[in-house]
């Protein structure tokens, strides 16, 4: 009996600390979510007071209609082509780039100023992009793949160099020792100890690529996109409901597929 | 002209730590030589800078390979790319890259020597790869030159490094503990390699070593160090178990495992202190500064 009390006793400051914290960051996520209310114009009763008008909405879209499929399965394909050259050309740029933006490999003074404009590719949304290659190109779907291409660059660029900066150093050491130059130790040293995972995660950018370049015609820069969007401001919701489930379907196969690749590979 | 000089070399790691104080060794061409000493007493440490891959305190004065300057006063200069190919480096495992071929592996000895514009898209000759596959040949993997170095046993990978060596045409071998994670049988490989490639070479071998008796067998010259000094620098049958049991005293106090300790010293004591033939019959040890145990022990 004593000893229990005296466990519980030793116990007790430690679960008091712990549930204040709780308490705390409870209050702190509530405050958030109050503070975030208006801004976010959350109106629940919407969605009740609308239910027949939303329903009806949603049976616009069934059946889905099929009957221009071959066009669909077009634009898709364009989709995929369009995904397919951003990263690609966004994984050739991205192996300069990482390795400059490796501490390991290079001088601060490289590193620093290259991942710097990494940052910026990436911090700004291929969507973005996308409306400015559109005024500098025209519409179309080389917009889309500058824009694919510019942002998953600051991507794998990144990615890149997370990988070459937790590589092995001695088997590099032992190139470097045999009086072989530096271009040599990263050629030799290093990409062969990163090249899984860098097939690894230029395939898993080539997924989100796809779903990208689905939006991307949105803005006019090619793909699915451009039919959905007009299939939406038209009220033709059925074939926006054909097309949806196609890009559904394309975007898991496609995502099977890869994962499947990225196995075989790590 | 010595193959190996290294004069009044220091080395402070952050936190006043002083791996190396005041290093200074000849080694002649054509001599192996065995470096000993408990853990943490600067072997590694004098090697990779005798390698020319890390740097001296500014006090330090000179090193040097066959004549050829690797650092003085702690700076590397920038030529000592061209004078690492003449040295070949051995660490105690890692040496490879995994996923590359045993051939290509050897192959990067080829690097410091030939064309860069050839050998950055991995273009080697027919030649290069012959000398390569006779490196392999001569430690005695050939039948292994295809497989990936990460399937190679430890032992074989090894002799794949000391392989890249000999097709660095490297004129000094340093090698740093090559038999530290080896079993016995696999370890006489290795050794018999080295010392191969010295008697026949000529190759100056300078070969770090935690079993005493190793180097008592395959090397006529020891040099023993302690917390980043050389205590002794001699014909390695002068070796004797109390001043083995000195040297490795400091470790034997931190591990509780004296048994292993004990086992040790037997080991080195009941084997014959056979010197091997000396190669090309260098004065072992002629010109050793040799620091008694007597006078060592006495502080
Ligand atoms: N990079 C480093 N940074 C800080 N201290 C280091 C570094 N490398 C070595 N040292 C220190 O220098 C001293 C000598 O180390 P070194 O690795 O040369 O010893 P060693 O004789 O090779 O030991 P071992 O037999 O365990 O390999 C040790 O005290 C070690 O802690
Ligand atoms: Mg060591």
């Amino acid at each position: 009996m004593s000893q229990a009390l005296k466990i519980s006793d030793l116990t007790l400051p430690k679960a008091h600390k712990r549930s204040i914290m709780n308490i705390i960051g409870w209050g702190i996520l509530l405050a958030l979510l109050a503070w975030s209310w208006e801004g976010a114009d959350m109106r629940p009763m919407a969605l009740i007071d609308d239910a027949e008008n939303m329903s009806q909405f949603a049976a616009s879209f069934f059946p889905p209609d099929f009957t221009e499929w071959e066009m669909y399965l077009e634009e898709i394909i364009i989709t995929i082509q369009i995904a397919i050259w951003g990263t690609v050309l966004a994984v050739v740029m991205s192996v300069p780039f990482g390795i400059l933006s490796s501490e390991n490999i290079v001088p601060w003074w490289i590193c620093q100023p290259t991942r710097r404009l990494m940052d910026a590719a990436r911090a700004i949304n291929e969507m973005v992009f996308a409306m400015l290659f559109v005024v500098a190109v025209g519409l179309g779907p080389f917009a889309g793949v500058l824009a694919l291409w510019i942002h998953t660059t600051g991507i794998l660029a990144k990615l890149f160099s997370e990988a070459v900066e937790a590589i092995d150093p001695r088997p590099v050491e032992g190139i470097r020792a045999t009086g072989a130059n530096a271009l040599h130790e990263v050629i030799f040293g290093v990409i062969p100890q990163v090249l899984p995972l860098w097939i690894s995660f230029s395939l898993y950018r080539f997924e989100s690529n796809v779903r990208s370049a689905t939006v991307l015609g949105i803005v006019g820069a090619g793909g699915i996109g451009m039919l959905l969007w007009e299939y939406i401001r038209g009220f033709y919701y059925a074939e926006t409901a054909a097309v949806i489930l196609m890009i559904v379907a394309t975007v898991s196969l496609l995502d099977m597929l890869s994962q499947r690749l990225r196995k075989m590979v790590t | 002209m010595s193959a190996i000089s290294v004069q009044a070399l220091s080395k402070t790691f952050s936190g006043n730590a002083k791996a190396l104080k005041e290093i200074s060794l000849t080694i002649e061409e054509g001599e192996m030589v065995a470096l000993i000493g408990a853990s943490g007493s600067g072997k590694s440490t004098l090697i990779r800078h005798v390698a020319g891959l890390v740097s001296g305190d500014r006090s330090s004065g000179e090193i040097r390979v066959h004549g050829n300057l690797i650092q003085r006063s702690g700076r590397i200069p920038r030529k000592v790319r061209q004078h690492r190919r003449h040295i070949g480096v051995v660490f105690q495992q890692f040496n490879l890259i995994g996923r590359l071929s045993v051939l290509t592996n050897v192959l990067m000895g080829v690097l410091g020597t030939a064309p860069a514009f050839r050998t950055i898209f991995g273009i080697f000759t027919k030649s290069e790869k012959r000398s390569a596959l006779q490196a392999l040949e001569r430690v005695g993997i050939e039948s292994h030159a295809d497989k990936r170095a990460d399937k190679l046993s430890g032992g074989q990978q090894q002799r794949a490094a000391i392989a890249r060596t000999i097709v660095q045409g490297a004129r000094v071998i340093l090698a740093d503990e090559p038999i530290a994670s080896l079993d016995p049988a696999s370890s006489r490989k290795v050794m018999d390699n080295l010392s191969r490639v010295n008697r026949d070479d000529n190759v100056t071998v300078l070969v770090s070593l935690h079993q005493v008796d190793y180097a008592i067998q395959y090397c006529p010259r020891t040099i023993a160090m302690r917390d980043g000094q050389i205590v002794f620098d001699g014909a390695s049958d002068k070796l004797t178990p109390a001043f083995l049991q000195e040297l490795y005293g400091a470790e034997s106090v931190k591990l509780t495992n004296e048994e292993k300790q004990r086992e040790t010293f037997a080991e080195a004591e009941v084997k014959p202190v056979n010197t091997p033939e000396t190669p090309h019959g260098l004065p072992v040890g002629a010109q050793a500064k040799t620091v008694t145990p007597e006078t060592q022990f006495v502080q």
